[in-house]
């Protein structure tokens, strides 16, 4: 699978360009519009889609099963600090998912583990990682699963 | 200078009936460049199958009233003032552009077809327009071309690397510019001189370029990029949205994102 451009829908701002980790969302020479210049060099990673301000960028699926009809396009609200998925099947269902922007800005939130308190030993027991759960700005506890709900030889 | 139709001066050596012609052949290539254009790229046929797509996923249909007030919230916000491109430089730089283009086109159109009479005189006001629309295009176009074209913002070219997407904006500057280099020339008084004859030819090989060269460069955007936007707004309201999901209702704790930087980590 790889990237291509609406080209109605691109305005050749160049944010694609500039966060492609690949290299291959270019500008073509003829119409001033995003294009990917290799396809098989794009590993999906998605980085061009959620990060075009036009939604103009979208994933092709497979030739098996791309003319089936399934479509998985997502929505990028800085402003909100969500991104937001719908994921459209072959057979019609559709389901959305919403998760929170969780990138920072460059350089900055780098934990310094050699100025925080050392972890006891029930904080490495623990299932929380390492500022869970007031680095995750959310209200009250993260939900757990207890340990004698696991499978037997599920390893944990 | 600004306020002297330089048509009307213009018409004292050449027929005026061969001033008005040229423009209606400049339509003429205007219409045949877009037509030929769209046979060949099958931009309608995409816009039309793609509305068809949107109305078979459509959530809710629109009824004419509910279309007519999107296509006009289009109209206003989307497409008159270049809503695409977000706030920042680059949608000033065009918008400066698109409407000084539109009132040096015009005001050129009403001075050539109702004020190049010898008995008639041309009211201070489309000259005046043709001049700041001219001014306007020449800010913001050249502006767009040094520093926020995409090409040297995001990928490091040059300026003055030229490619053939850069045919509309530089055949629109070269209008514009010479536009006012023969205005400004021909209000000087050389006697006779050979200078705004010359710009005068400049200007009108620039027309003819702009105009001539539709097919080949990215004239027609002005008639795709509005059906585009109404498009999309449309899409948007019938919850079809492209298959793209909806606007999200983010709970409290998810809070401001990332800014998003400009391009030009290059």
């Amino acid at each position: 699978m790889s990237t291509f451009v609406y080209m109605t829908r691109c305005d050749g701002c160049g944010h694609c360009v500039d966060i492609c980790p690949s290299d291959i969302m270019h500008i073509d020479e003829n119409i001033r519009r995003a294009v990917n210049i290799e396809p098989n060099f794009c590993w999906e990673c998605y980085s061009c889609v959620k990060a075009c301000p036009n939604h103009a960028i979208d994933v092709r699926g497979y030739a098996d099963f791309a003319p089936m009809g399934h479509s998985v396009r997502v929505r990028r609200e800085e402003e909100k600090g969500t991104i937001s998925w719908k994921i459209k099947f072959r057979n019609g269902t559709t389901k959305d998912f919403v998760s929170p922007i969780t990138t920072k800005p460059w350089g900055e939130f780098i934990p310094k583990l050699a100025e925080a308190d050392k972890p006891n030993q029930e904080e490495i027991n623990s299932q929380r990682l390492y500022t869970e759960p007031e680095g995750l700005n959310i209200d009250g506890e993260l939900p757990a699963v207890p340990k004698d709900s696991f499978k037997k030889g599920v390893y944990y | 200078m600004m306020s002297t139709n330089p048509f009307s001066a213009l018409a004292e050596n050449i027929p005026s009936v061969f001033i008005q012609g040229f423009v209606l052949f400049m339509l003429l290539l205007i219409f045949f460049g877009t037509v030929i254009q769209m046979i060949h790229h099958k931009n309608l046929t995409y816009f039309f199958r793609n509305a068809k797509k949107a109305k078979l996923s459509a959530e809710k249909k629109l009824g004419a009233g509910e279309r007519a007030a999107i296509i006009a919230k289009t109209v206003v916000h989307d497409i008159a003032t270049t809503a695409e491109l977000g706030a920042g430089k680059r949608r000033v730089a065009h918008v400066l552009g698109m409407w000084g283009t539109i009132l040096f086109w015009i005001a050129s159109v009403v001075m050539i077809f109702c004020y190049t009479s010898i008995d008639v005189e041309t009211p201070t006001l489309w000259p005046m327009m043709w001049h700041i629309g001219a001014i306007m295009t020449c800010i913001g176009g050249y502006w767009f071309w040094l520093f926020l074209r995409v090409d040297v913002l995001a990928e490091a070219h040059p300026w003055y690397r030229i490619i053939k997407a850069d045919l509309f904006v530089l055949t629109l500057l070269a209008c514009a510019t010479t536009g006012l280099a023969w205005s400004y020339t021909q209000s000087l008084n050389l006697e006779n001189r050979w200078d705004d004859k010359v710009f005068l030819i400049l200007y009108i090989i620039s027309n003819l370029a702009l105009f001539g060269g539709v097919y080949w460069s990215k004239f027609a955007h002005m008639f795709y990029k509005p059906g585009a936007a109404i498009q999309k707004n449309l899409a948007e309201a019938d919850g079809s949205r492209d298959n793209l999901p909806p606007l999200a209702e983010a709970p409290k704790q998810f809070g401001l994102g990332i800014k998003r930087e400009q391009p030009k980590h290059y």
